[in-house]
Order: structure tokens, then sequence, then C-alpha cells
């Protein structure tokens, strides 16, 4: 019961797939692996959440940050591959409309 | 024979002890006959409530616990998550959760107070006792149609 988050670029994205459980315990090492991202102007993040098979508000709290700070910093972030349980979290949150989401019927980049 | 059977677990208020009542949680709600989605909704309400203990109920230096109990019904079940830490105001902290609205913007987002909205949207009945410690209490019914089904079951 554990997460994990790696990173790769391709075309000038950045791709990051995220595995595992995200909650309090695994939420710092994730919130840790996102701060370290550098974001340049112009920047496309898509990051990869279909291996995410839990999640709660410290998972939504991080992604809700590392969202604002992408758009501070002239990026763009994109989440995808999103189960109907997690679509169903940024739903009922308000969260599906102000950020951009898809499902996991049009993942970009498989793994 | 008693109207429900109570299960309580008490472990230290440490983040890698979470899981482990998540995981207890989905057990005993299929044992009630949650279906998949209820399960999922019953773990990420135990989950806030664990969590809210956690972080806010002890002060570094205290070694505090939390207890979890839980009261399976036919029909329902009912969580209830205790510390004996600080209490919180629920009213106060109640006015500043909530979805997030698209008109306030991208900067305004809050980046917490999510979880007591989730508890409550996603379990039908949630209470808070500020006497003391906290004590949050809550109920999740399973749904209609699978209760009749369980009904027939039994009585064909």
């Amino acid at each position: 019961m554990d997460m994990s988050i790696h990173f790769k670029e391709l075309d000038n994205k950045l791709y990051g797939f995220i595995e595992g459980e995200i909650d309090t315990y695994t939420a710092s090492r994730l919130r840790e692996e996102l701060e370290a991202v550098k974001i340049t102007e112009g920047l496309e993040i898509v990051l990869n959440l279909s291996q995410v098979n839990y999640m709660d508000s410290t998972g939504l709290g991080i992604f809700v940050a590392f969202y604002k700070r992408t758009l501070r910093e002239y990026g763009k972030v994109k989440l995808v591959g999103l189960s109907n349980r997690l679509q169903r979290l940024f739903e009922i949150t308000g969260l599906s409309d102000l950020m951009d989401i898809e499902t996991d019927k049009k993942v970009e980049l498989r793994k | 024979m008693k109207e429900f059977d109570y299960i309580e677990i008490r472990v230290p208020a440490k983040p890698q002890f979470v899981s482990v009542i998540r995981l207890t949680v989905s057990g005993l709600a299929s044992r009630v006959g949650f279906n998949y989605d209820d399960i999922e909704d019953l773990k990420i309400a135990a989950s806030e409530a664990v969590t809210n203990v956690v972080h806010h109920a002890y002060k570094d230096e205290e070694e505090g616990e939390i207890v979890i109990g839980c009261a399976l019904y036919e029909n329902k079940l009912e969580m209830m998550i205790a510390d004996y830490g600080n209490s919180f105001n629920f009213e106060e902290i109640k006015s500043k959760v909530g979805p997030y609205h698209p008109e306030e913007g991208i900067a305004g987002l809050r980046e917490g107070g999510l979880g007591l909205y989730l508890m409550e949207t996603l379990m039908d009945e949630v209470m808070i006792n500020n006497d003391g410690g906290v004590t949050v209490f809550m109920t999740k019914y399973v749904a209609r149609e699978q209760v009749e089904k369980n009904v027939e079951r039994i009585t064909t």
C-alpha cells in the first residue's frame, strides 16, 4: 500500500505517472515530488492518474496546489486517466469545473 | 440477538495507520452488504475523519490515540471516530468548507477544508460532538434496492 510517481519528458511535454494510494501518509512524498518540478513558461504537464486506486481530500489539496503554481508560473497542467471514482471526487468538490481533467477513456499516452 | 455487532479499534494517531483503518472499514462494510461505490465512499469518509485527528487533535510531543467504533446493523453502518485531544468549533469550520465554485477563480482555490465537506457528502448522516475531545459520528445506509434484494434472497 504505497504511492510512486515518475516523470518522462517527451516532445516538450512533461508526463507524470502516479501509482498507488494517495492519503495523508503518502501525501508528503507526492507533494515534494510535484514541488520539485521546474515549470518553464508554456510547459505542458500531463499527470496520469489511471493507476491511482485511492484518493481523498489530501490528494485533492495537493493537485489544487500544483495546479495553482503551474498557472502562476505560466505552465499548463492536465490530469488524465481518472477512474470513475476519482472523476466523481473532482465533480462533487466542484474542482472538475476549474481544472483540466480527462477520464480514462481519453488517455493521451500510456506507459 | 443483539441489534448490531460492535467492533472497536484503537490506533496511535499517526499517518501510517490511516490506510489500516480504511482497509478495516472496507472489510466491515462488505459484511453489511454495501456495494462497491458505497464501500469506497465509506473508506474516504473514515479516512477524512481519522486524518483530521492525526493532524489536529494532538500536539507534536503528545502520543495520541484514535478510537474507531463501528456498529454493523442489517441495513446500515455507524462509525464513531474519537480523539481525546483538542476540540474544534464545528459550526465555524463548517461555514468555511464546501465545494469550489467556478466564480471564485483558480487563484482563490482553497487547498484544505474539503475533508468535512466530503464526509457530509458521502455519508447519510454526520454529527460532531465537541465536548472535550472531538467525536465524529457518521451513518450510511445500504441502498434500498439492495436491501430488498437481500430480503428476497432470505425469504426464498
